[in-house]
């Protein structure tokens, strides 16, 4: 497996790992830019990790694009030489108020663009991946935990990836034509990955439910944005936890206070044994994340 | 010193030279879309490059000055008026307290930068002061500006009088060269694809704003494949990943969109190459409308035209100093 690299003219090199995704695609591009990072080079203006891609942008007036290239080819070398595979990160807890009446109140309003304009997005996910119903679609949802596999497009915003085998991962394809609104901190999806809205605004995601926890904040008003305006970085693994409605307003007043806390843990993820038996591992990061 | 917005202009937003570093989490580099002119502004009137600006969109606004100021309009050929009589761009110029800055009709190219001495003072937002309008924050308020709004001015002394050579200012053709180096996933177009993206002529629309140039023109071939797993049903899809600024993707192989400085930092559609950083300012002034070439060239021809456009730059620099 070889990793495609393409100029992208003279302030950007990106390294295609695979066309199709894959966590150890993912893992490579966190691996990869982590490495970078740490190296501080002087000209690597900003180091991307995307789902299974890296990429890399620089000032070719303070270092020669072939010296980047060498650079990032002996990132990847270094990962390749059978070393351990672990990501320094951390895991979270977010709650969502799943099948909510936000999100399906704006569906209702997009139903035109919508593969079946008869059903709620929900319901229409459970069918696609012969779930019997969307309880069981949002229990499969909920699960297992996900990996911020690349946050972007706006603001903020991650994508997310389930860890688990390829037989289970849950697909649905987008909307037919885009809306043009969608709540902010929607949870949405699209292709094999969940999305969460960091800003109110268009979107082709299906929408499955809300978080009352804000992931983005440039007023950085509470403790769990002291470091940064945005919360979500990649490599960040999160388990999702159903709520109903009153504990979403309950969660919504100790946001409004300025009081609520996300629940997290530092974590070290290991490729080679999740692999070995991903339920089992995955069991392993919520101990961390629940214990005490 | 401040400047009050009697007329808001058109899209009219403060940009600087950008906001590099958070590309990963989503935050693109705004800035001014046409950092040669904006530059030029800020000289004219004896700011420091990274000095923040006025940028507007077609339209420019209705500025009063409530303090004696020194400005210089550049970017787009659009008449001047101060006090409703006419005053030249790519000259600074002296301002009266109570003295009113307004436009006419655009003539050519897109995008008009108003420079003051001492620069718009607003706050900086992770380390820039261009506002990134997608996430509400930077410029003036996060937003676009509006009628009403008071502009801060910091402390400058600029020098009425001067101006910049006529062979140092862009001219704005309606037909022009953008070159771009190929690559990113130009190996999904097939041979017709390839040849309809570099060898016809597409045309502006009126999408083009500072997040992205929208053309028509011709229709990309894609070839046919089993899509792989992530990557959406559309042959134009790919597994989401990151945009590069100025990288031309072609959504349904119909319509390339050229990606600005405001920038989605990534997405499901395949690039099939990136314009040139030297090129990315010829963009910026493109009025909808314009015929663009696409011209393949390699990098080395990419950095020795970032090397020229740099060294316009220093000429014109120099001139005003």
């Amino acid at each position: 497996m070889s990793s495609r690299y393409s100029w992208g003219a003279d302030e950007h090199l990106v390294v295609q790992i695979t066309e199709d995704m894959r966590l150890e695609s993912n893992f490579k591009a966190m691996a990869m830019a982590s490495d970078l990072e740490s190296q501080e080079v002087d000209g690597l203006t900003d180091i991307c990790p995307a789902n299974a891609s890296l990429l890399v942008r620089f000032d070719p007036d303070r270092i020669a694009p072939a010296e980047v290239e060498r650079i990032v080819r002996e990132a990847e070398d270094r990962l390749e030489g059978g070393g351990p595979q672990v990501l320094e990160t951390r895991i979270f807890e977010l709650p969502v108020w799943y099948n909510d009446p936000y999100t399906n109140e704006t569906g209702a309003r997009f139903r035109d663009r919508h593969q079946t304009p008869d059903k709620t997005d929900l319901e229409f996910a459970a069918l696609e991946n012969n779930l019997p119903t969307v309880e069981a679609f949002i229990e499969a949802h909920s699960g297992s935990p996900w990996i911020t596999s690349m946050v972007g497009f706006v603001a903020g915003l991650p994508f997310l990836f389930q860890m688990v085998p390829q037989e289970r991962q849950l697909e649905v394809p987008k909307y037919v034509r885009p809306r043009t609104d969608t709540p902010k901190l929607t949870v949405g999806y699209g292709g094999c990955f969940t999305a969460i809205y960091s800003v109110r605004g268009a979107g082709g995601y299906q929408m499955f439910g809300i978080t009352p926890v804000p992931i983005f904040d440039p007023a950085q008003s509470s403790a769990d944005f002291e470091d940064s305006m945005f919360f979500f970085r990649p490599g960040d693994i999160v388990k999702f936890r159903p709520v109903d409605e009153a504990e979403y307003r309950e969660i919504e007043r100790e946001v409004e206070a300025g009081a609520y806390r996300v629940r997290q843990r530092p974590v070290t993820f290991d490729l080679n044994e999740y692999e070995k038996d991903p339920d089992a591992y995955n069991a392993r990061l919520l101990e961390v994340l629940y214990g005490n | 010193m401040a400047i009050e917005v009697i007329e808001p202009g058109l899209a009219t937003s403060i940009q600087d030279e950008g906001r590099p570093g958070y590309y990963n989490v989503g935050v693109p580099p705004s800035g001014a879309l046409d950092l040669y002119s904006a530059a030029a502004a800020n000289a004219l009137v004896g700011n420091a490059p990274s000095a923040a600006v006025i940028e507007s969109a077609y339209m420019g606004p209705k500025l009063r000055f409530t303090e004696p100021a020194v400005i210089a309009v550049t970017g787009a050929d659009i008449p001047v008026l101060v006090n409703g009589q006419s005053a030249p761009r790519w000259e600074s110029l002296d301002l009266n307290a109570g003295d009113e800055l307004s436009f006419e009709i655009l003539a050519g190219g897109a995008r008009i930068y108003i420079a003051v001495a001492g620069g718009i003072d607003v706050p900086l937002v992770l380390g820039s002061r261009s506002l990134y309008a997608l996430g509400a924050f930077g410029g003036f308020q996060g937003r676009a500006l509006q009628t009403g709004d008071v502009l801060p001015v910091g402390a400058g002394s600029g020098r009425p009088g001067l101006s910049v050579p006529e062979a140092l200012r862009p001219e704005f053709p309606k037909e022009l060269d953008v070159r771009i180096v190929l690559g990113l996933y130009d190996y999904r177009l097939t041979d017709e694809g390839m040849s309809a993206l570099v060898d016809r002529p597409w045309q502006l629309s009126p999408v083009a704003d500072r997040i992205g140039f929208r053309y028509a023109g011709n229709a990309l071939q894609w070839k046919e494949r089993e899509q792989p797993f992530g990557a959406g049903s559309d042959p134009s899809n790919i597994t989401d990943a990151g945009y590069p600024v100025g990288s031309i993707q072609v959504p349904g192989g119909i319509e390339p969109i050229i990606l600005h400085r405001d920038a989605v930092s990534g997405g499901g559609y395949a690039q099939v190459g990136t314009v040139i950083s030297a090129d990315m300012d010829v963009v910026a002034q493109s009025a909808p409308g314009t015929l663009a070439h696409f011209v393949p060239v390699t990098l080395e021809e990419a950095l020795e035209a970032r090397a020229a456009a740099k060294a316009r730059r220093a000429e014109m620099i120099a001139a005003l100093s």
